[in-house]
């Protein structure tokens, strides 16, 4: 085939064509199949509502409740699923309920907040295979684990489409308290804002971003899209607009690469995704111009004048 | 519920965190109207927690707080108290920059979506200008000596305008030079008709610059003027072993989850 395109050019670059030629192939051939072009938007979109809330997960220290929220969503889905209703109501209303339940748990018991996180979301993803193998539904457990974005459905293109754009809004009006909540939660309070209400909006954000994130990367790897991009920015800057930006572009672009590799190298959308984000936060670690270890190394071998 | 007074009263608090740690007990104290006050005590001997309690962080499982004569809710709502904490109550690491940490001093002022106007702006420069800081506003908050991190914490309680002022340890790991220049904008603030309660480990300056002092050790054990509170006799109350004998903390029955969940969750 790449001979045949080959032949075909006549254009005054040939040795450039032969070059691009492939590569445009490659980006081009997928979108004559309108589930590609779909999910490659789809996943697009996902990769921006991920990446924002993620540069407030990795700051507030969350990630581990990120985890929790994605694996107590499933006893919801399987509900929904069994009941006709949307999946992203039953995953919200178990994800929020969940960290509610954390939250009082915590308070009530001596316990650190880790081990009732592990307590808690493990208990719900259990009752969730549970019920999963149970509930006669045409509900695809595996679907559930780790993502389908190459055969979303229309209904499920809507609902991911409702709970980003309602987790993009909200932390549109609401950036500035939550950024103030993360670093200093009792500077919030001290002017009055009501800490509460942010702390549970900013879990019913992680709800719903996780309810956006569940069709493409799947429960298993959706705390890697709430992370890994603001993990990643973090390490290349001190502002946090720029923070913002930076992890919504390696998000985006490993979301966008990710889907054309699953693609053409037949392998799972989120898996491919995420080690792309993950290869996107090594070289980060490594080159990082202030926090990098390269710099440090080098840092270290100066002088002390 | 208000009682007339001015100035910071406290009655009857006691503390206990959630891992029944009684850290305060008993205690009562009165912060008078534009003075200048200093919270002296042993390490562990509950400054902290009576500031936290003051500002509201951590709800006592007795006793009552009013400043200026409006309750603790109230007057944060009023931005009536601003709070300079301790330096390790901070992550550094936080990608804000000094002038956005001043700028969080003005958010009470502002509409729902923080969006800064003039005189935010103006109060934001003006308190950066007081404090020295404006040649490193757009520094990183980590990127900043220990006295200079002070001097970005005092400049957004300065922005925020509260007519109380409550700092932890501001001169703790502080060269004279800036003990001196925080001194001096302390006493400018009184001037200003600022109500000032700091806590400090410098049993040496206060008697130069605080006007009232409290000593406190798991309870109030002496209050009054610098001079009649700073004797002998009270000092080695204070920092000896005695004073917990003469409580009775058996006799308090702490509620057994004081703090709100918010507050331990955030924590
Ligand atoms: N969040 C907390 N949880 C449990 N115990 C606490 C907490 N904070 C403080 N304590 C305990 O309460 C007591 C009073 O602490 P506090 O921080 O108020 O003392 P302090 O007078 O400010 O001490 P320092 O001079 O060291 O700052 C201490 O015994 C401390 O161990
Ligand atoms: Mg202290």
């Amino acid at each position: 085939m790449v001979h045949a395109l080959i032949s075909t050019f006549h254009g005054p670059l040939p040795l450039l064509g032969v070059m691009l030629n492939p590569l445009w192939q490659w980006l081009i051939e997928p979108l004559q199949a309108g589930f590609m072009v779909k999910a490659i938007w789809v996943s697009a979109f996902v990769g921006v509502v991920c990446a924002v809330l993620s540069c407030y997960i990795t700051l507030k220290g969350w990630s581990l409740m990120g985890d929790a929220v994605s694996h107590a969503v499933v006893p919801g889905v399987v509900v929904a699923y069994a009941m006709g209703l949307p999946f992203a109501l039953g995953a919200f209303i178990f994800g929020f309920g969940a960290t509610v339940i954390i939250g009082y748990v915590k308070s009530a018991t001596r316990l650190k907040e880790d081990a009732v996180i592990g307590v808690i979301f493990t208990g719900f993803f259990a009752f969730g295979l549970v019920l999963a193998t149970k509930i006669p539904s045409n509900v695809d457990l595996f679907h559930i684990l780790f993502g389908n974005v190459l055969g979303i459905s229309p209904s499920d293109i809507i609902q991911t489409l409702i709970a980003g754009i309602a987790t993009l809004v909200i932390i549109l009006v609401r950036r500035k308290d939550l950024l103030l909540f993360c670093f200093d939660p009792n500077h919030a309070k001290a002017i009055g804002l009501n800490t509460q209400l942010m702390y549970y909006t900013l879990l019913s954000v992680l709800a719903l971003t996780i309810v956006t994130a569940l069709q493409t990367a799947g429960i298993v790897l959706v705390v890697a899209m709430l992370v890994t991009p603001g993990a990643t920015a973090y390490l290349l800057t001190d502002r946090f607009d720029h923070m913002l930006a930076i992890s919504v572009a390696t998000s985006v672009i490993s979301c966008v690469v990710g889907t054309y590799f699953s693609y053409h190298l037949d392998i799972s959308t989120g898996g491919s995704i995420v080690v792309l984000m993950t290869m996107l936060f090594t070289l980060a670690m490594v080159f990082a111009p202030k926090y990098g270890l390269l710099r440090q190394k080098i840092m270290r071998q100066v002088p002390v004048e | 519920m208000r009682s007339d007074t001015f100035g910071i009263t406290v009655e009857n608090i006691s503390v206990t965190y959630s891992n029944a740690h009684l850290a305060l007990y008993n205690a009562s104290c009165y912060v008078q109207p534009g003075t200048i006050t200093g919270l002296v005590g042993p390490n562990g001997g509950g400054k902290s927690t009576l500031f936290r309690t003051i500002m509201g962080f951590v709800n006592p499982n007795q006793g009552r707080i009013h400043i200026d004569g409006l309750s603790v809710k109230m007057a944060q709502k009023r931005q009536l108290m601003a709070y300079v904490p301790q330096a390790d109550d901070v992550d550094w690491n936080f990608p804000v920059s000094v002038a956005d940490v001043v700028m969080m001093g003005r958010y009470g002022y502002m509409n729902m979506l923080r969006i800064p106007g003039r005189e935010d702006r103006r109060q934001v420069a003006e308190s950066l200008e007081r404090v020295g800081m404006v040649d490193f506003r757009h520094r990183q908050i980590g990127e900043l000596s220990g006295g200079q991190k002070k001097r970005a914490f005092l400049a957004r309680a300065m922005a925020q305008k509260s007519r109380v002022i409550l700092l932890d340890e501001p001169f703790t790991g502080v060269d004279v030079k800036t003990e001196k220049r925080i001194v001096n904008l302390l006493l400018q603030l009184r001037e200003e008709g600022h109500t000032i309660l700091l806590s400090t480990h410098d049993l040496a300056s206060i008697s130069t610059f605080c006007d009232r002092t409290i000593l406190l050790n798991r309870t109030v054990l002496a209050e009054g003027t610098t001079a009649e509170t700073f004797t002998e006799e009270n000092l080695s109350m204070t920092f000896g072993s005695l004073p917990l004998s003469s409580l009775n903390p058996t006799q308090v029955m702490p509620n057994q989850y004081p703090l709100s969940t918010q507050d331990q969750l955030t924590d």
